[in-house]
């Protein structure tokens, strides 16, 4: 089949492209738009390498097809940072030390960016609960539960 | 990993899609939420000629009390089931399930639509609308047909679907005040599968005598099923005595192979327990305790 023209809003930008339909969302970010920060780990809906805000909402951007995300609007992890400052989950992250290795950092942020946006004060068990489709393969958890605690009190000050 | 090249339409309506379907039968498959059946792609393991993505259509994603009745679109999201004030208020089986169902993240897209066409033995929402006694509305352009949820599961991964039809509306009658149920799963951990999980229905009189009693099993056989209950219960009062005598008929109907998740015995016992510990969840609810 011939190639089809999407149009969608990234990180704030307009960015169109031809793509195949067969490609997928994390290819045509990664590959196309050359942001590199959405990770591919398991390829098969599992870990959460590859989240990204979609239309609002965290997915697993292996799960989609690049043609059906024409028309939204997506932030990746390249777009919570402005003007050359952290977003304040990020800077949670640093002070933190919400990661080990860093693979599964960018998931987990985006994960939480969407997760504090609609629960502004959790619970631990609801942080739990957010994160669970996110894995740290060198088993974090603790420091990402800390980090993403941190963040809420950072977001309410934040503004 | 990449799937196999298809040709790709995005309908903006329903009769759009069934006249795509009609054209491409066989050679098509209906992109719903995508969770299962673009991992299937991937694999390889699917390789349709034709993707019918739905997702544009958004008269196809609501839930809505009609009469005496919950309505609930083919592509509402698993994430907007727990988030439904009337969906908790009303049927807390259904959010004992739908919380099961793989992670916040492949809740965000996955459908109810697709947990209940794909078929697949460990789907929770089957078992579910199986003892809640709803009814399917199928489309094609044929016209609509209903499909009680007990019979719309034939095999694993195989449903009373034909390539042309598309499921369209999941219709739940309404749980009165003397009725109860609930749904309890386990797994090795979020996100999983169930190794085994038990949906049940109670329905009693004023004098907790049993008016209506149904069990309905996931991940315990070639497909999720309602057990046939032979022996009479109706009119006995709802107690751990009859609780149990239910929950020995799960154990003998349950037919589970054995996998990485437990063997087919302890599968077996675990239908039984999940039978008792469910119906004592139902009957709580009806009391409200």
């Amino acid at each position: 089949m011939e190639k089809i023209h999407i149009s969608l809003k990234v990180n704030g930008e307009r960015k169109e492209a031809d793509v195949e339909p067969r490609m997928l969302l994390v290819h045509f970010i990664r590959d196309v738009l050359k942001l590199t920060g959405t990770h591919i780990g398991c390829d098969t809906n599992n870990c959460g390498a590859c989240t990204v805000v979609l239309n609002g909402k965290a997915i697993k951007s292996c799960s989609v097809f690049a043609v059906q995300a024409d028309g939204s609007e997506l932030i990746t992890i390249e777009g919570l940072s402005k003007e050359g400052k952290m977003h304040p989950i990020q800077e949670a992250f640093v002070e933190k030390f919400g990661l080990q290795c860093g693979y599964c950092t960018p998931g987990i942020i985006m994960t939480a960016y969407w997760f504090l946006n609609k629960n502004k004060d959790p619970t631990e068990e609801e942080i739990k609960q957010a994160i669970s489709g996110n894995l740290c393969r060198c088993t974090g958890y603790t420091k990402i539960i800390e980090a993403i605690k941190y963040a809420t009190q950072k977001l309410k000050t934040s503004f | 990993m990449f799937p196999s090249k298809f040709n790709y339409y995005a309908p903006q309506t329903i009769e759009d899609a069934l006249n795509l379907l009609e054209k491409y039968a066989d050679e098509a498959k209906i992109l719903a939420g995508g969770q299962s059946l673009t991992i299937l792609m991937k694999f390889r393991l699917v390789r349709p000629g034709y993707i019918i993505d739905i997702n544009r259509i958004k008269s196809l994603e609501y839930i809505r009390k009609e009469g005496n009745e919950l309505k609930i679109g083919a592509l509402t999201r698993i994430s907007d089931i727990l988030e439904s004030e009337l969906i908790n208020k009303e049927y807390p089986i259904i959010i004992d399930a739908a919380k099961t169902i793989a992670d916040p993240l492949v809740r965000n897209l996955a459908t109810i639509g697709g947990n209940i066409c794909h078929g697949d033995p460990g789907n929770d929402l089957p078992a579910v609308m199986m003892v809640l006694n709803a009814r399917y509305k199928i489309q094609s352009l044929n016209g609509v047909r209903y499909v009680q949820a007990s019979e719309f599961n034939i095999d694993s991964f195989t449903v009373d679907l034909k390539p042309n039809e598309m499921l369209t509306e999941i219709i739940i009658p309404n749980l009165d005040n003397f009725s109860g149920a609930s749904y309890i799963k386990v797994k090795r951990k979020d996100g999983d599968f169930a190794a085994a999980a038990v949906a049940s229905y109670l329905s009693i009189d004023q004098n907790d005598k049993i008016k209506d009693v149904r069990i309905g099993l996931t991940s315990l056989g070639s497909k999720p099923f309602l057990v046939k209950i032979d022996v009479n219960f109706i009119g006995s009062k709802a107690s751990d005595d009859v609780f149990k005598q239910i929950s020995t008929i799960s154990y003998e109907s349950a037919n589970p192979v054995s996998d990485i998740r437990a063997s087919a015995e302890f599968k077996k016992k675990l239908a039984k327990f999940l039978t008792f510990l469910s119906l004592k969840l139902s009957l709580s609810r009806i009391k409200g305790f």
